[in-house]
């Protein structure tokens, strides 16, 4: 995290330019990375072990399961790659956030309102004879400002009102959560569910389609993960080949600097809550168009924590968090396998999860500590 | 009017806000310290859950209250010293150190009841603190069944409340707490021992937070679930902020949010046409509400969430 803001502030600060590349030590601060990520992983891995043992299950099983259910053949690598979408979509947008220094935990609640407003639309377009063509784009539009007018309320109050951004987005988190869980048994709810909390289906225009669904009968893989892939592409060139998106990243950086440069840190810490917030919100749309094609209770296993988790894990760069959302979709799917194959309370993986971006952090801080990079 | 002050439901209301203000007060307090030594300890819900969590489990294993508010005072003294290697040893960010302490409790927490409390998800009730009658002040109308007929829990958080302000304001060890806060490298060069600071207030701050939980299960419901605490450590941070690091303006806000909570679980009893999810909100939007009406105030302790590290000049 510090590495990666301290490298942007060394080059705004210093000459606008990036340092000419000094390879040697890129190397060998690059290897220095994989190795902490690699042995915090295990880290995880042995903290799991040990949980598992705890519960009574043989590790050795429950992880030969875990890897056979996340990895073990093309369809279950394709489940992964399901599960990678939502956590995906949230971690982009977290990392958006954090570059500007903006603590967004609330991926959540905003995950949930754009779930909420594709669902609602998608519903409005039953029967109405709304071509694919134009109601899956529509609903991407309402997931994503949905999502990003939560995010940008959490902006609105830290800039106006010194809200701290923590606490007011885990707030609205909370508040989403109970507000969707009302609509949901509430005035969108399926009148033939027989009281099950969940809505009605959205149309079938509004669906987003499986891939190959002629040749890969009985996956789940949707167009959301083409939908998440695209955005990682664009978060990318947004913060590194934009000037709103330059700006975002030098406030992150150095907020006074960034004004005394003419930048508005005002403007930037609610575009970023907005992006931010928009690209949680696609999650949800996703994760409802995709795969449920309605609004379901606890539908989400707070994918908003994981994408922060992703984020981080990720070095809050697009490429990274890809990756490390298609291992962490790997882990979620693989526990799932797990709590079938012995009985492991599937809530490990978040014990696992933080523990692993714990032990990256206290490498890299040692790592800073010992002289073994500058 | 007068009936209405007088009467048995309005009693049962503010005897019940008393209740939902404690577990806020022992965390907030706790909190207060830790910020005023410039530590920002966002772990308190995941210590709050554990705190819950370990006492009821200790009380009910042992068959003793107070085993359990030992064990839950216990535990978030545990998580304290984890979140100190970090924050204070380490120097990490104490933003992301305090997120994943809370998901990982979660996680935990949920795992634990799982494996403890296996099948029905529905762990066994205990019977939890009962009230001591004041005698005297008991009989005082009102205030006698509001204040002094509850359990002796809620007496030692009111009472802590001016013990604490004393030790923060008037004590040596407070005067270091708050110098190490504001300006740590001076601290330093007085012959305060930052780190040492530090690490006692964040410590005594998760076990105050680990009895705040403790309460939840021991002095208020008796048993425990996976959402007991429902986003209250968070709301005890924001109470810290709102109470502006002193311990009596922090019992006001604890009161202000005991007051909301036993006011919407009345209206869910009574069956009011709103829908009971917006009463469930009331507690969120107050703090954000709360949050605004701050907005003026002063920023707290300077060197709040800056580790400090002797060799590097800042």
């Amino acid at each position: 995290m510090a590495t990666a803001i301290d490298r942007i502030k060394s080059k705004i600060i210093a000459t606008g330019q990036a340092k000419p590349p000094e390879r040697a030590r890129d190397y060998r601060r690059g290897a220095l990375a994989v190795a902490i990520q690699v042995a915090a992983v295990v880290a995880g891995l042995v903290v799991g072990a040990g949980l598992i043992a705890g519960s009574g299950a043989d590790p050795v099983v429950a992880y030969k399961a875990a890897f056979a259910g996340a990895f073990g053949d093309f369809y279950n690598f394709l489940e992964t790659l399901v599960k990678a979408t939502p956590i995906l979509l949230a971690g982009l947008g977290v990392t958006v956030a954090f570059r500007c220094s903006v603590w967004n935990i609330g991926a959540e609640g905003q995950l949930q309102m754009g779930a909420l407003a594709a669902t609602a639309l998608g519903i409005a377009f039953g029967g109405r004879g709304v071509p694919g063509i134009a109601a899956i784009p529509l609903l991407l539009v309402a997931g994503f400002a949905a999502g990003g007018a939560w995010g940008a309320l959490a902006g609105w109050l830290k800039v106006r009102w010194r809200v701290d951004e923590v606490i007011g987005t885990i707030m609205m988190n909370f508040i989403a959560i109970l507000f969707v869980n009302y609509m949901i048994t509430g005035p969108l709810n399926d009148p033939n569910s027989g009281g099950v909390p969940l809505t009605r289906k959205i149309a079938e225009a509004a669906q987003l389609p499986r891939l190959f669904a002629n040749v890969l009968i009985g996956s789940r893989i949707h167009l959301g993960i083409v939908i998440a892939l695209a955005a990682a592409g664009l978060t990318y060139v947004f913060l590194w080949h934009t000037v709103p998106g330059y700006q975002l990243r030098a406030v992150g950086a150095n907020p006074t600097a960034a004004q005394f440069g003419g930048i508005s840190v005002t403007w930037s810490v609610v575009l970023s809550l907005i992006i931010s917030g928009g690209l949680a919100g696609l999650a949800g749309m996703s994760e409802v168009a995709g795969l449920h094609y309605r609004l379901i209770d606890g539908f989400s296993p707070n994918y908003g924590a994981t994408g922060i988790i992703v984020a981080l894990l990720g070095k809050l760069h697009p490429l990274g968090v890809v990756i490390a959302a298609i291992l962490f979709g790997g882990l979620i799917v693989g526990i799932d396998a797990m709590t079938r194959a012995v009985r492991v309370p599937g809530s490990i993986v978040f014990v696992m999860q933080a523990v692993i971006v714990l032990f990256v952090l206290a490498g890299e801080l040692l790592a800073r500590r010992w002289r073994l990079v500058e | 009017m007068i009936e209405f002050l007088t009467g048995a439901v309005f009693v049962g209301f503010l005897a019940s806000t008393i209740r939902l203000a404690v577990p806020l007060i022992f965390a907030s307090l706790g909190e207060v310290f830790t910020q005023r030594s410039g530590i920002l300890n966002l772990g308190l819900e995941g210590i709050m859950l554990i705190g819950s969590f370990i006492g009821f489990t200790a009380a009910n294993l042992s068959g003793n209250l107070w085993v359990g508010v030992l064990a839950g005072m216990l535990s978030g003294l545990m998580i304290a010293i984890v979140i100190a290697v970090f924050d204070v040893t380490l120097g990490a960010d104490q933003t992301i150190v305090g997120i994943m302490i809370v998901i990982a409790a979660q996680g935990l927490v949920t795992y634990l009841n799982n494996v403890i409390y296996k099948g029905g998800y529905v762990p066994p009730r205990i019977g939890g603190f009962t009230p001591i009658r004041i005698p005297l002040l008991a009989d005082i109308p009102v205030i006698g069944d509001t204040f002094f007929n509850q359990n002796i829990l809620v007496y030692i958080a009111f009472l802590l409340v001016p013990l604490f302000a004393v030790v923060l304001f008037k004590t040596t060890w407070g005067l270091r707490v708050r110098g190490v806060g504001e300006d740590p490298r001076s601290a330093d060069a007085m012959g305060v021992n930052v780190f040492r600071t530090r690490y006692l207030a964040l410590l005594f701050g998760g076990m105050m937070a680990g009895l705040g939980g403790a309460f939840l299960t021991l002095g208020y419901l008796g048993t425990f679930n996976d959402n007991i605490t429902a986003g209250r450590g968070w709301i005890a941070i924001a109470l810290v902020y709102f109470g502006q690091w002193n311990p009596y303006r922090v019992l006001a806000g604890a009161l202000l949010f005991g007051g909301v909570n036993a006011l919407q679980l009345r209206l869910q009893a009574q069956g009011a046409n709103l829908p009971f999810q917006f009463m469930l909100m009331l507690p969120y939007v107050l703090t954000i509400l709360v949050l605004i009406g701050i907005s003026r105030e002063g920023r707290g302790p300077a060197a709040l969430c800056v580790p400090y590290r002797r060799e590097v000049r800042t």
